[in-house]
């Protein structure tokens, strides 16, 4: 490998005009067929003081239009299918593209909810069937699929740890109103805590990058409702005292939540309900390859113990002989946390992946995750900090201090790697580690891909050594260069106003 | 790093400028130079009572926000309305027009427990 | 393995340079009692073309929308969606993109956001949006938290008249942070303006409507945003994207957030989801707004761009002193909305809720001609309406099935006393000659 910098993907450098810029008035992309006879007035229908007086300002644009902006905004997207994003705890893995096909099959996406069970066996078929395989890829006893995403899951589950000690509770005994979260742990995990009504317990990381275990027995109690911990962790590491950390928390009367954000690297190996956890939401979106959506949707379904699944979401799907129903009969459910039964349609791929995979090929993906991403820390290690130094699962942290004193810091790499052609590594996060850099190559890339991210990462090294500007100053090669940020906050512009003439909103 | 001397300091980085019963309070340069851009001032209502160490503001900038506590307990008499339009005044000028909030202190006693700006500058180089 | 591309030989190599001989070195971390010996019970591995296969026989296990004629609605609608959404949505440079956390690369989501919240705006004459939220129904529970964090008060008052899903959704995020939903009983199928007033006292942070209501039915909102504000509280709207076409905008009546459900507007029924929540409020209240925001601003060379803004308000700044712990929005499906918004422009809009009003109007006078079938209430309605059936609805939905009829929603699963009740939509995608094949056969149902 030779350090060259390899070309950036060909992005337009031309301004694309908002869609409200474009077009004419009378032009328009949509018609409808003419009724097959006649039709009351709609003046006869609907009283006058609840119309509104002009049509809505939207766009008044043809197809062809339509189809040029849009696509000329798509051109102006980094994504997994143009570059390399190795963005840690995103999991930024292929998405198959026969699982798009699925989805599109009208036996799945022309599906109402509300259909009568008989007509959406195949449906629940499905969805009965990938709950028994979160179950036993998570070792615990039963799943909803309700929650939309990772942060909605962690909700769900804490309402369900709510409920379980509610359930429980001994007269006279302190509510149970503390949920302890490490440092280290993603900013969802205390936002869904408070949310869910609970007092947040701050457990810092020891000198090894785990759970501080002294701090830990200390801080559980007669008022710990439970702990929330992501393992690997999101220093991407395996918490060596995971059992012991369990342990304490099962003793003190308190549940354990697994946020399963970084799942990517235990597939078959090791199973959070055999580490201790009674809760675990999966984030579909980023283990089981379901895509990312530009921000989602995803799905964070939640699988729980046996002692914990009389509290579950309504509906759940019970099979009966060969047919399928939804249950919502369930007298001590929390309720519910979202209208119908989840994000079917990324179900729908997460499914697929699973069955495509199998089980030596679901354990492949976590090795192959953990190989390439020691692999890529190996490489890049001479350049950065490595805070917590011995093996790292799927992702990794390494620290951009040592480049201060060239002037330099990791927001800059990482606008830097952007002109290389490279979605750059999630930056300052962890907050426990200054200048955080957080890697995650996923068992998706090559060796080579590995190797070209690392030459470029050495090559911008020694750009910062002989021209840091370069770096300060990054990007260049983009659409556009850094944006104020600052001014967007201090004067928020979330709305293009309607200009003179236009149709009244 | 500016430190007026005529301001007495917290070690929560605020500034307080005596006058009377009065305080005026702000954060200090060190404060504006770590938060970094400052986006936007939470102030609280005039009337409100405050007690030390309570809430007071909150400075949001890109990436952070933080607490503004009352260093002094009382009552707010006055708050920056320039601040509202402007929280970048708070980068500029910390000490002058970034000013935060005026009390009409209720617990006149507690100034004892104020940094002066030695005191402050060596939390400073402690930090 | 078709998706893993590593090698033996480049795992021997990679295994080299780390400096270990087995990939097992790498586990070590894991204590045996937590690491599984067995592989796990799963089916697979399944090539492309047997995958292909068994997901095919799935699919046809169901029977779908294009198959049955569907009158099916109460939140998702069988519209018309135009090929162009269904192509840009496939771009991957769009869906296989993440959250737009490098603006500078990122700049086709961020614009698309932007031109979202703006349509979102112009539909309900609100000043802002936020780039959605996962459904309607999360969107209103949120609505309702946030307006007891900006009045500082802990009980909302929800009309009877709302989704009975909603509400259960709104009643289960509000009981895990100790505050109150009060459900504001029915009166002829709309909120009970008399009850409300009853309940509307200085405890009550927010009033929930839904208008057309879960009925279909156009609730009184004159004096109604006043009313509540006299009270010091806030006043939320649910409302079909659809409808803002031909109906007043919330904020035309008073209303301080105004939330729904993009699915009909070019998302795929897809058996519940995903779809994605629209959420909009009054310039007041935007810091206390949840999920993420786009912003316009310019680059160091002064051109235009786009980026998320405002972010002090979220998870993982504020963490739990957040607005909300959301995250991920459902940006693909507010793509879909967007696209299609663009697509039907405002007279576009206005004639697929026009059509489908007509239609509806149409089909509830042919099928009260049925004897024994009449409106549940007599009250104006937009594009759904409830019919009091002679028999239980769910066994006469079962006997439609077998004409090809998704007639539609009994509603006898949500209260016992609605056993008889059918809640009926009609779209744009339906025609008169399906309307009279329905009556015919609702007929010849109710007769047997």
């Amino acid at each position: 490998m030779d350090g060259k910098t390899q070309s950036p993907p060909a992005i337009p450098h031309r301004p694309e005009p908002l869609i409200f810029e474009r077009g004419a008035p009378g032009r328009r992309a949509l018609d409808l067929p003419a009724p097959d006879g006649p039709l009351p007035e709609l003046d006869r229908l609907v009283p006058a003081s609840l119309r509104r007086e002009a049509p809505p300002a939207l766009p008044e644009v043809s197809e062809p239009e339509v189809v040029r902006h849009y696509t000329r905004l798509s051109q102006r997207n980094f994504s997994v299918d143009t570059g390399f994003y190795p963005l840690g705890s995103c999991t930024m893995k292929y998405n198959p593209k026969v699982h798009e096909e699925f989805v599109s099959l009208p036996g799945f996406s022309r599906l109402h909810p509300y259909q009568p069970a008989e007509t959406v066996q195949g449906a629940l078929r499905l969805m009965w069937e990938l709950e028994q395989w979160l179950c036993e890829i998570s070792g615990l006893h039963r799943a909803t699929f309700q929650p939309a995403a990772g942060a909605h899951g962690e909700l769900t589950g804490l309402m369900l740890i709510k409920a379980y000690h509610a359930a429980h509770a001994q007269p006279g005994a302190p509510p149970r109103d503390e949920i302890l979260i490490p440092d280290s742990a993603h900013g969802t995990n205390p936002a869904s805590a408070s949310m869910a009504g609970y007092r947040v317990v701050e457990i810092p990381s020891d000198a090894r990058g785990g759970m501080d275990l002294d701090v830990l027995r200390r801080s559980v109690g007669p008022r710990t409702a439970g702990l929330m911990l992501t393992n690997p962790n999101t220093l991407g590491l395996y918490d060596e005292n995971i059992l012991e950390i369990a342990a304490l928390v099962h003793e003190a009367g308190g549940l354990l939540y697994y946020d399963g954000a970084n799942a990517n690297a235990i597939l078959g190996i090791s199973r959070p309900g055999d580490m201790g956890f009674d809760i675990v939401h999966f984030n579909l979106h980023k283990t089981f390859s379901t895509p990312h959506g530009g921000g989602g949707p995803g799905a964070g379904p939640i699988v729980v113990t046996e002692k914990l699944a009389p509290f579950l979401p309504v509906p759940l799907v019970e099979k009966e002989g060969d047919r399928f129903r939804l249950v919502y009969d369930r007298p001590q459910s929390i309720g519910q946390v979202r209208a119908f039964y989840g994000h079917f349609g990324v179900l729908v791929r997460a499914y697929a992946y699973i069955l495509a995979m199998g089980p030596e090929g679901l354990r492949q993906v976590s090795e192959d995750a953990v190989l390439n991403a020691n692999y890529l820390l190996s490489r890049l290690r001479e350049h950065f900090a490595v805070p917590y130094d011995r093996p790292c699962m799927h992702e990794f942290v390494v620290s951009a201090a040592p480049w201060r004193r060239l002037g330099v810091r990791g927001l800059d790499i990482a606008k830097r790697l952007l002109d290389y052609g490279f979605h750059p590594p999630t930056v300052s996060f962890p907050l426990v580690v200054e200048e955080a850099l957080m890697v995650e190559p996923t068992e998706t890339e090559t060796l080579e891909t590995l190797d070209a991210f690392a030459d470029a990462v050495a090559a911008i090294r020694q750009e910062a050594e002989t021209d840091p500007d370069l770096l300060r100053e990054a990007p260049h090669r983009t659409v556009v260069r850094r944006l104020d940020e600052a001014g967007a906050a201090r004067r928020p512009n979330l709305c293009w106003p309607l200009a003179g003439g236009e149709l009244t909103p | 790093m500016n430190v007026p001397e005529d301001l007495k300091y917290t070690v929560e980085h605020e500034w307080i400028r005596l006058e009377g019963n009065r305080a005026t309070i702000g954060i200090t340069d060190y404060a504006q130079d770590q938060l970094g851009d400052v986006v936007f001032v939470d102030l609280p209502a005039v009337g409100q009572e405050v007690q030390a160490g309570g809430n007071l503001a909150v400075v949001e900038s890109v990436k952070s926000v933080s607490d503004v506590y009352a260093p002094l307990s009382g009552r707010v008499v006055a708050v920056n309305e320039l601040l509202k339009d402007a929280p970048e005044t708070l980068n500029q000028d910390p000490y002058g027009q970034g000013w935060i909030a005026v009390l009409e202190l209720t617990q006149p006693d507690e100034v004892q427990g104020l940094l002066d700006a030695a005191a402050y500058i060596q939390h400073l180089s402690g930090a | 393995m078709r998706y893993l591309p590593l090698t033996d030989g480049d795992r021997r190599k990679m295994m080299d340079r780390i400096g270990i001989s087995s990939i097992d070195e790498l586990f070590q971390a894991i204590p045996p009692a937590a690491r599984l010996h067995r592989p796990l019970n799963l089916p697979g591995p399944l090539s492309e073309l047997e995958l292909t296969a068994h997901m095919r026989r799935l699919a046809a296990a169901n029977r779908h929308v294009d198959e049955l004629v569907s009158f099916l609605g109460g939140g998702a609608y069988d519209r018309f969606v135009p090929a162009v959404v269904r192509h840009v949505v496939a771009r991957s440079e769009f869906y296989t993109a993440y959250t737009p956390y490098q603006p500078e690369v990122s700049q086709g989501v961020l614009q698309v956001i932007y031109e979202f919240q703006t349509m979102i705006c112009r539909l309900t004459g609100m000043e802002a949006a936020n780039a959605s939220m996962y459904d309607a129904s999360t969107a209103l529970a949120e609505a309702a938290a946030m307006s007891c964090g900006a009045t500082g008060r802990s009980r909302v008052l929800v009309a009877g008249s709302v989704h009975p899903e909603y509400r259960r959704v709104t009643a289960t995020y509000l009981a895990h942070q100790d505050r109150e939903v009060v459900t504001v009983p029915l009166r002829d199928g709309r909120l009970d303006r008399e009850r409300l007033e009853a309940l509307l006292d200085e405890k009550v942070a927010a009033v929930l409507i839904q208008q057309p209501n879960f009925f279909g039915i156009l609730e009184e909102v004159d004096g109604l945003a006043d009313r509540v504000h006299q009270a010091g509280a806030l006043l939320v709207v649910a409302a079909d994207p659809v409808s803002l076409g031909i109906l007043k905008p919330p904020a035309a009546y008073g209303a301080d957030v105004a939330v729904g459900d993009v699915q009909p507007l070019g998302n795929a029924l897809s058996f519940g989801g995903p779809y994605a929540g629209y959420f909009a409020v009054r310039q007041t209240l935007l810091r206390r707004m949840p999920g993420r925001l786009a912003g316009m601003t310019t680059d160091r060379d002064g051109r235009r761009g786009f980026v998320l803004t405002l972010q002090a308000r979220e998870q993982h700044i504020r963490r739990e002193r957040a607005t909300s712990n959301i995250c991920t929005n459902n940006a693909l499906n507010a793509l879909a909305a967007t696209v299609y918004l663009a697509t039907a422009g405002p007279h576009g809009l206005a004639e697929v809720a026009t059509r489908s009003t007509q239609l509806a109007h149409v089909a509830q006078e042919r099928l009260c001609q049925i004897p024994g079938v009449r409106l549940a209430w007599e009250q104006p309605f937009l594009f759904e309406f409830a019919l009091e059936l002679p028999k239980p609805a769910h066994a006469v939905v079962r006997a439609l099935l077998d004409d090809g009829f998704l007639a539609g929603l009994p509603l006898g699963r949500f209260a016992p006393q609605w056993e008889r009740l059918l809640l009926v939509a009609v779209t744009e995608t339906r025609t008169l000659a399906e309307i009279e094949q329905l009556a015919h056969a609702l007929e010849r149902a109710l007769q047997a």
